[in-house]
């Protein structure tokens, strides 16, 4: 619903755009809470099951999607005018593509580990719906500047919920937060449920959720997450 | 329909779209649209990842060098870069042919193809008498621990792994198992569970009384007494099937070898 009404007025105003007005903040700020694409719009849900087992792989992700998400928008926002309408949906592919594959061969590159943990999930954000959603529902429409930072707001609206979702199954999964290991059964841990001293004493009926580390157990964090969104945010309860 | 359906007026009907869009392209606009477009991000693509290969290379090496010395010892996989690459510079390493006999091949630049050149994904593709084999020599505390690779098929995709063997070549020292594309949780607990890895330890790979390699065995059937066997992972028979059938069927040369030793 918001999408829309942002649009119209960013036709109406052609006049004088400041570059960080309220309307350009409220670009960024938007998808963080009141039109998050992950947890009112439901977006771009597949890649938050599958990849947020571990912090790092997931931060790596969110970087991944706000980068092809601002250029894509970008780059639709210069062709806008250009673009054959015939073909529009193949244009936006082929940019969204072009993208993805420079951010698989940098990786692969530059950070090779997570590029093995993420694998198939990084040429996967082509198809996330939040990048080509924003480029249909917003690059078309509205001028570069304005395009760009709707692209990162949206990436960073998702990848915040992504690295959120990834804490708490790490930590309730494995005992570890990004590779720090935080509560488990061995002295490396900083609490100790195993050997004698305060951890034991307190933490010794303590396990790690294995259900936390199946996908399934995203989809309960991300519905809670939800959930708690929904009773503090009172704008997006549906009334009817 | 067809009159409606006609981008004409369906763009002029669209209250959505833009003024500026109204315009219909010609064929001949879309055709060279798409053509600069397309060859524009071939090129840079392409550009880059010219550029990029030497970076890609290396580490697709280093990542293999790791993958095999932590078949060792689990925490070379967290090794720093340096560490790999000194470690490995020690390991002596063998390319052994389907009847297990040393071969010394040599590759189109005349320099000897090392068992660190071999690509398992095409060795495997050829008929199995071809088929070149790699054996690593890692020299543990003054022991010698042979590492032997074998490669086959988990539930969705293909599966791996390396065993280090002890000096009576029967007496596994550690694992270390991949995969192409196996259930997290379930088939990929393979490579991520370090107790099933463990299990693995201090077993025997072959049994010299009956003839049969190792076994991975569902859920509660296992022999505790028998070294010949470990216990599956609960939900994914078929990967750890293919790790029994993997180990049955890749170990032959390695054993030819080990006979002559």
């Amino acid at each position: 619903m918001a999408d829309t009404a942002v649009q119209e007025k960013d036709v109406a105003v052609k006049s004088s755009e400041p570059l960080f007005g309220k309307k350009e903040r409220a670009l960024i700020t938007d998808p963080l809470n009141d039109n998050n694409p992950v947890t009112v719009q439901v977006l771009g849900i597949c890649s938050a099951l599958a990849v947020t087992t571990l912090v790092v792989p997931s931060f790596v992700m969110a970087i991944a999607v706000v980068f092809v998400c601002a250029f894509a928008n970008l780059t639709v926002s210069l062709l806008r005018t250009s673009m054959p309408k015939q073909v529009r949906m193949i244009v936006q592919l082929v940019v969204i593509a072009f993208l993805v594959t420079v951010v698989e061969l940098v990786l692969k590159a530059f950070s090779f580990t997570v590029y093995k943990q993420l694998s198939v999930f990084i040429g996967l954000i082509i198809t996330n719906c939040i990048v080509m959603g924003r480029l249909e529902a917003f690059a078309m429409a509205n001028k570069p500047w304005r395009s760009f930072l709707d692209g990162i707001g949206n990436g960073l609206g998702y990848g915040g919920i992504l690295i959120i979702v990834a804490a708490i199954r790490e930590i309730f999964g494995k005992g570890t937060f990004a590779g720090y290991k935080l509560i488990g059964p061995t002295p490396e841990y900083l609490i100790d449920t195993v050997s004698a001293g305060w951890g034991s004493t307190l933490f010794g009926w303590y396990a790690n959720n294995g259900l936390m580390v199946l996908p399934a157990a995203a989809l309960f964090v991300i519905g809670i997450l939800i959930w708690i969104q929904r009773s503090w945010n009172t704008k997006l309860v549906d009334i009817s | 329909m067809n009159e409606l359906f006609s981008s004409d007026s369906f763009i002029q009907n669209s209250k959505f779209i833009h003024s500026k869009f109204k315009k219909v392209h010609s064929n001949r606009y879309v055709f060279l649209y798409t053509l600069v477009l397309t060859s524009v991000v071939a090129l840079v693509l392409a550009l880059l990842a010219t550029s990029l290969k030497p970076l890609h290379v290396k580490n697709e090496a280093l990542s293999k060098k790791k993958d095999i010395l932590s078949a060792v010892d689990a925490s070379f996989a967290k090794a720093d870069d340096d560490v790999i690459e000194q470690t490995f510079s020690k390991v002596k390493q063998f390319v052994l042919d389907a009847e297990g006999n040393i071969v010394k091949n040599k590759n189109a630049a005349g320099a000897e193809i090392k068992a660190e050149d071999l690509d398992m994904k095409k060795e495997e593709k050829k008929a199995e008498a071809d088929r070149s084999y790699p054996l690593y020599v890692y020299n543990h505390n003054g022991k010698d621990l042979y590492i032997v690779s074998a490669r086959g098929n988990g539930l969705w995709d293909k599966i791996w792994g390396s065993f280090a063997l002890q000096d009576d070549f029967r007496t596994i020292a550690g694992v270390t198992f991949d995969h192409a594309g196996e259930t997290p949780g379930l088939g990929a607990e393979i490579k991520d569970n370090s107790d099933f890895k463990k299990q693995f330890i201090g077993d025997k790979i072959y049994n010299d009384k009956t003839g049969e390699y190792l076994v991975v065995k569902k859920g509660g059937q296992r022999d505790f007494n028998k070294e010949y066997e470990v216990d599956a992972i609960s939900g994914a028979t078929v990967t750890c099937d293919g790790v029994t059938a993997m180990i049955a069927d890749g170990m032959s040369p390695y054993f030819a070898y080990f006979k002559n030793k």
